[in-house]
C-alpha cells in the first residue's frame, strides 16, 4: 500500500468506525477492514472506482462526497479521512466541519505548494508549476486550491480545528516505503498529513 | 418489462429445463388476511427454484418479479421452448446469481395471472372467476404470501432478496418487515413510494382496460377479452420503460416496411417504425397477461409507501427497521424511478447506519436496464451476492451455537 496510506492507516485505532471520502477503488478501506476490523464507508464519485471498492466487499456510495457526508448522523463515525482530495474541494471549511460532526477525529491529506522544486519552477521559469504530485496544467485541473502545510496549520487556528498530529512526507505517493520529515518540513514535504480533533 | 427481451443468452449457458410449481398455503393455517382486511382462501402462488439449497440454509436468494413478470425468470420450459425465462442473463451457472453456488426461488406475485392466486382464479363462493371480486392486494401482501413460501421450502433466512421496479419494492419490503429472516437486498431501478407522474401512468393504463367495452367491469373470462383495452395500457408502459435517447435510437423516425407516408391510418400497417413496435408488444402481452391481473398489480404498486407503512412518514424511520446489507443501483436513462429515488433510499439507509452500498450504473435503454446484458450490473450483483455469502457464513460461525438437550 502507498506509504500516505500506511500513514494513515496507523492512526487508525482498531475496531473503529471509518468513513473514507473520496475512497476511490477502496484499496485504503479494504485494508483497515482486514487488518484493523474496522467498520467501513466511503463515498466516491467515479463509477468504475466504486463498482471495483464494492467488488472488494466494501460498502461504499457513489456520488459527491460534500453532499453525501452530510446524511450521516452526528457522531456515528470513529475517523472519517479526507485523502488527497482537500485540494478539490470547493468549501474546506464547511467539509471538515463536517467530518468533525459525523466523526470524532478527522484524517485530512493533500499535496504541500511550497515544496522546494514548486517553488523554483515559479521562480526561474516564471511558469504555473506542473510535478508529480500536481500534474495537470493550470487549464485542465481539479485541483482548485493550492496550500502549503503553514496554510493548513493556520486554516485550522482560524477554523478552531485542533491539530493532534501531522506529519510531513518526502515520499513519492506511489512508493510503499518512506520517512517522515523533522527538518524545513514545509521546504521539503510533498504531503501532508493531519488528524485534527474537535478540542474542547 | 419489455417483450422484446428474449433470446439474449445461448441454451448452454442456460439453467436448462426447468419446471412451474405450486404452493397452496394449507387449509389448516385459516385464511390469509389481507392488507385491505379482506380474507383470502385459499392461496396459491406459482414458482420456480434452480440450483440446490446449501446443508445450512444459508444460500437462498430470492428473486422478485417486476409488474408483469412471472415465477419464470430463468431456464426453458422444455427443448422446443424458443424463449428462456425473464432474467436469464442474470440467473444461471456462471452467471451474477450463480445457481451453482445460489439456491434461487422466484415466486408469481399474488394477485398474478400465471399460477398464483388471482382476479382469474376461481372464486371458491361463486365457482366463477373473482373479477372484480378479487380483493385488492399490495406490495406487503405480496411479501407476506412470500415468506409462506420460502419458509415451505425450508428457508429460514434469505440470504438476499434481488428484484428491479416493482421487484425492487416487494425487496424493500422485505427487508423491514423481516428484518431476522434476509441478509442482504439488491433494490434495483426502483423507488421508496409512487410520484404523482408514476400513479398517473398506471391510471392511464387502467382506464385504458376500463373503456374497453369487453372489460365489462371485470366479468368478462366467459366471452371477449378487452384486449384493445389491454394493449394499449402495455404500450403506455412500454414508453415510460425506455427513454427519449433510447426511442431515438432504436426507431428514430423510420417508416415501417413503406418507403412514404401513407396519409391514413391503417391498423395493420402503420407509418412508423416505433408504431409498429409499441402494436407489436401490446398484442403479444395480451397473450399471456390478464387485464384484471394488470390493475390489481399496477394499484398494488401505487399503495406501496414505505415510509408511511412502516415508518411514521419517515423513511429513516422505516429503513431502521431493517438490518441487512444494501447494494441499491439506479440506471443512468431511467426517468420512471430516476436516481434521485434511489438517493432518496440511500439517504435514509445511511441515516439509519445500515450497511449501504450505491451505484448508478450508465445505461442506455431507460428502466427497462435493469433487464438487459450490462456487464457492470452484473459485476455489482454478483460480487455483492459472493461477499454476502461470506459474511453470512461468517455471522453463523460466530453466533453462539443452539444448546440441545
Amino acid at each position: 500500500m502507498r506509504f500516505d496510506l500506511q500513514v494513515i492507516a496507523s492512526w487508525v485505532p482498531a475496531g473503529s468506525k471509518v468513513l473514507d471520502l473520496g475512497c476511490g477503488t477502496g484499496s485504503l478501506l479494504e485494508h483497515l477492514v482486514r487488518e484493523k476490523h474496522v467498520t467501513g464507508r466511503g463515498i466516491e464519485m467515479d463509477e468504475a472506482k466504486v463498482a471495483k471498492a464494492i467488488g472488494r466487499g466494501l460498502s461504499v456510495v457513489q456520488g459527491d462526497l460534500v453532499a453525501e457526508v452530510m446524511d450521516y448522523p452526528s457522531g456515528f463515525f470513529d475517523v472519517v479521512i479526507l485523502s488527497q482530495t482537500l485540494q478539490q474541494v470547493y468549501y474546506p471549511e464547511q467539509v471538515i466541519r463536517e467530518m468533525l460532526r459525523v466523526g470524532t477525529r478527522c484524517i485530512v491529506s493533500f499535496p504541500n505548494f511550497s515544496h522546494w522544486r514548486i517553488r523554483s519552477q515559479i521562480l526561474f521559469t516564471g511558469r504555473a508549476p506542473v510535478t508529480r504530485e500536481l500534474p495537470h496544467e493550470w487549464h485542465d485541473t481539479p485541483n482548485i486550491r493550492v496550500l502549503t502545510l503553514k496554510d493548513f496549520r493556520r486554516f485550522c487556528q482560524e477554523m478552531g480545528f485542533v491539530i493532534e498530529k501531522q506529519v510531513a512526507l518526502d515520499t513519492d505517493y506511489r512508493q510503499e516505503h518512506g520517512h517522515a520529515l523533522r527538518l524545513f518540513a514545509n521546504w521539503r514535504a510533498l504531503y501532508g498529513i493531519f488528524l485534527l480533533g474537535k478540542g474542547q | 418489462m419489455s417483450e422484446y427481451i428474449d433470446g439474449q443468452s445461448s441454451r448452454s449457458e442456460s439453467v436448462g429445463i426447468v419446471e412451474r410449481k405450486f404452493f397452496t398455503l394449507p387449509e389448516g393455517a385459516g385464511p390469509f388476511v389481507l392488507e385491505g382486511g379482506a380474507n383470502l382462501s385459499p392461496v396459491t402462488l406459482a414458482y420456480e427454484t434452480y440450483g440446490e439449497l446449501s446443508p445450512a440454509r444459508d444460500n437462498a436468494v430470492l428473486i422478485c418479479h417486476a409488474l408483469t413478470g412471472d415465477a419464470h425468470v430463468a431456464g426453458y420450459y422444455s427443448d422446443k421452448d424458443p424463449k428462456p425465462g425473464w432474467w436469464d442473463l442474470m440467473v444461471g451457472p456462471g452467471k451474477p446469481i450463480d445457481t451453482s453456488r445460489y439456491f434461487v426461488i422466484c415466486s408469481n406475485v399474488l394477485g398474478g395471472c400465471t399460477g398464483s392466486t388471482g382476479p382469474s382464479s376461481i372464486n371458491p363462493a361463486t365457482g366463477r372467476p373473482y373479477g372484480l371480486e378479487f380483493p385488492v392486494v399490495t406490495i406487503g401482501d405480496m411479501v407476506r404470501a412470500q415468506r409462506l413460501l420460502v419458509e415451505h421450502l425450508g428457508v429460514e433466512r434469505l440470504l438476499a432478496a434481488v428484484g428491479g421496479s416493482m421487484g425492487g419494492m416487494q425487496v424493500l419490503e422485505w427487508t423491514v418487515r423481516y428484518p431476522d429472516r434476509i441478509a442482504a437486498a439488491v433494490p434495483l431501478a426502483t423507488t421508496p413510494r409512487h410520484t404523482a407522474l408514476n400513479i398517473a401512468f398506471h391510471e392511464v393504463a387502467r382506464q385504458c382496460i376500463m373503456a374497453d367495452v369487453n372489460w365489462n367491469r371485470g366479468a368478462y373470462y366467459d366471452g371477449e377479452k378487452p384486449s384493445t383495452g389491454l394493449a394499449v395500457a402495455r404500450m403506455i408502459g412500454h414508453v415510460t420503460y425506455l427513454s427519449d435517447e433510447a426511442m431515438r435510437r432504436k426507431f428514430g423516425r423510420r417508416l415501417y416496411e413503406k418507403e412514404a407516408f401513407s396519409f391514413g391510418f391503417d391498423l395493420e400497417f402503420p407509418d412508423f417504425q416505433v408504431e409498429s413496435y409499441l402494436r407489436y408488444q401490446g398484442s403479444k402481452f395480451v397473450e399471456r397477461f390478464d387485464a384484471n391481473s394488470f390493475i390489481y398489480i399496477t394499484k398494488a404498486a401505487d399503495y406501496f409507501d414505505l415510509a408511511q407503512q412502516h415508518g411514521g412518514g419517515s423513511l429513516t424511520e422505516a429503513m431502521s427497521r431493517s438490518t441487512c446489507r444494501f447494494l441499491v443501483v439506479s440506471f443512468s436513462s431511467d426517468w420512471l424511478y430516476p436516481t434521485s429515488r434511489s438517493r432518496l433510499l440511500v439517504q435514509a439507509m445511511k441515516k439509519a447506519g445500515l450497511e449501504v452500498s450505491f451505484a448508478e450504473v450508465e445505461a442506455e435503454f431507460g428502466h427497462d436496464a435493469f433487464l438487459l446484458r450490462n456487464e457492470r450490473l452484473f459485476e455489482l450483483v454478483e460480487s455483492f451476492l459472493e461477499h454476502a455469502l461470506a459474511a453470512e457464513r461468517k455471522r453463523t460461525e460466530t453466533a453462539p451455537r443452539e444448546v440441545w438437550g
